[in-house]
């Protein structure tokens, strides 16, 4: 059973829609002890990170999710989940929930692009992944595929060990992240087509591990 | 770097797409869950649908088509028609769109777009502009005007003001639809898209007049659109999506490679 954590902070019957679609069983749950209980959690998120790590903080959900991250349960960060599990975030100032080291930036503004052209923020649309390294998780990403990306701020891990893969928009940030069992992904792979959900495919079959 | 996005918009009427739709060994297909699942697989980026349902005692209709869509495709997809208050904007977006679309109702009252925005996330707000071009005054100095009521009616407001002021309030997106392009197949209105999309820091769609696929191309290059919208020339057979995206691609606009 997936555990997908309920927040308040959007999109999660996308997320449930894609693993229904995959046969994945899974539950929105805001309960402690469903996550605490999930083989895997999902922690996904549309919104602001000031309001989201507060309503997590309110409920004690905060605590929880450290606790499955440290005991090895294999999580999946999305979206804004991909950059409140860090430490801070330059939206709102927010004092985030620290799960791995480093901080959230907006891009500047404004923002050029190769040809000297003004790129829009927020970073919308349809864009591809350089792979830092393998992981479980992106086995099945090729060269050409691309994911779909909609966010103003982007995770920035204090250690380059804990970048997975990177995309560029103007700057060449980190879109996929983690260490161990505990990877995040800046864009949406519920709706980013079939190669978004053979990346939800994996997540259901990982135990977590992968080798550095 | 981005792709440029190609995205079919699909007009549905009481839970029925209008045109007669003909593609795929001509078979007709009215239903519009079936269209979205035919164009998410041919590799569109994003699906618009724009409800024309008449009587609002039937919108529920389209919650429902909104529902199905959600299970069949994962890519993102807008709802436009009929959105009028953060009540319907919330229905639509819970039964699982990802975005929607306000057009007239932020004219009457902009601040909508500041409360969907506030309440959904700007990324959720696409303001929907009809424009028509004009003589250029004091009152409507970029001699584009909105409209409204598919065009029958002027508000005497100036279309780039505006889309400045709407991204001002927090709109996440433009659809740029040009009353005097849309269904003459001639092409985008080039001056208008790249006058807007060259102003306003968010993402624009060029909408209205796509004919040829070299109209995608100007509407991508000169007309400085982050994506186009599509409806006849996907709706009608005359090409597929994939082969929209594949020749772009050969004209050397960054489009998602979708074939193999």
């Amino acid at each position: 059973m997936i555990a997908v954590v309920d927040y308040k902070a959007g999109n999660l019957r996308s997320v449930e829609r894609a693993l229904d679609r995959l046969g994945v069983p899974c539950g929105i749950t805001a309960e402690p002890g469903a996550i605490r209980s999930a083989d895997r959690v999902v922690f996904p998120g549309v919104g602001a990170a000031g309001s989201a790590v507060e309503d997590l903080k309110a409920s004690g959900i905060d605590r929880v999710l450290r606790e499955v991250v440290d005991r090895g349960t294999p999580f999946l960060g999305i979206c804004l989940g991909a950059q409140i599990i860090l430490e801070w975030s330059e939206e709102n100032d927010a004092a985030c929930l620290g799960l791995l080291p480093g901080t959230v930036s907006r891009f500047p503004s404004p923002l050029p692009g190769p040809a000297g052209e003004r790129l829009k923020v927020p970073h919308m649309g349809w864009n591809g992944l350089r792979k830092r390294c393998d992981h479980p998780l992106l086995e099945d990403v090729r060269e050409t595929d691309e994911f779909y990306f909609v966010h103003g701020y982007y995770p920035r891990p204090a250690s380059e060990d804990h970048v997975i893969a990177t995309t560029e928009h103007g700057t060449r940030f980190p879109s996929v992240i983690g260490t161990g069992n505990l990877a995040a992904m800046q864009f949406h792979p519920e709706k980013s087509g079939e190669p978004g959900l053979r990346i939800l495919e994996r997540f259901a079959r990982w135990d977590g591990r992968h080798a550095e | 770097m981005l792709s440029k996005r190609i995205i079919p918009c699909l007009d549905v009427r009481d839970g029925k797409t209008t045109k007669g739709i003909r593609f795929r060994e001509n078979v007709d297909i009215g239903d519009p869950v079936e269209m979205a699942r035919l164009y998410y697989e041919e590799g569109a980026d994003e699906i618009v649908f724009y409800d024309i349902t008449a009587s609002s005692d039937r919108r529920d209709i389209m919650i429902d088509v909104v529902d199905r869509v959600a299970r069949e495709i994962f890519i993102p997809f807008s709802v436009g028609g009929g959105i009028r208050t953060l009540e319907d904007m919330r229905r639509v977006l819970l039964a699982g769109a990802e975005k929607v679309s306000v057009n007239s109702a932020a004219i009457h009252d902009p601040s909508i777009i500041r409360e969907g925005a506030r309440a959904f996330g700007s990324q959720c707000i696409v303001l929907g502009m009809d424009v028509k071009r004009v003589v250029a005054t004091e009152a409507i100095p970029s001699g584009y005007e909105m409209v409204i009521h598919g065009g029958r009616t002027d508000t005497g407001r100036d279309a780039l003001a505006w889309a400045l002021e709407a991204e001002a309030l927090g709109a996440g997106e433009i659809c740029l639809n040009s009353i005097d392009a849309d269904g003459t197949r001639d092409g985008y209105e080039l001056a208008l898209t790249a006058l807007v999309s060259g102003r306003v820091g968010i993402p624009v769609i060029a909408s209205g007049g796509a004919g040829r696929i070299h109209h995608l191309f100007e509407a991508l290059t000169e007309g400085q659109a982050d994506a186009a919208l599509v409806a006849s020339i996907v709706h009608y057979g005359t090409h597929s999506i994939g082969e929209i995206k594949e020749r772009l691609h050969d004209l050397g606009v960054k489009v998602r490679r979708t074939w193999d």
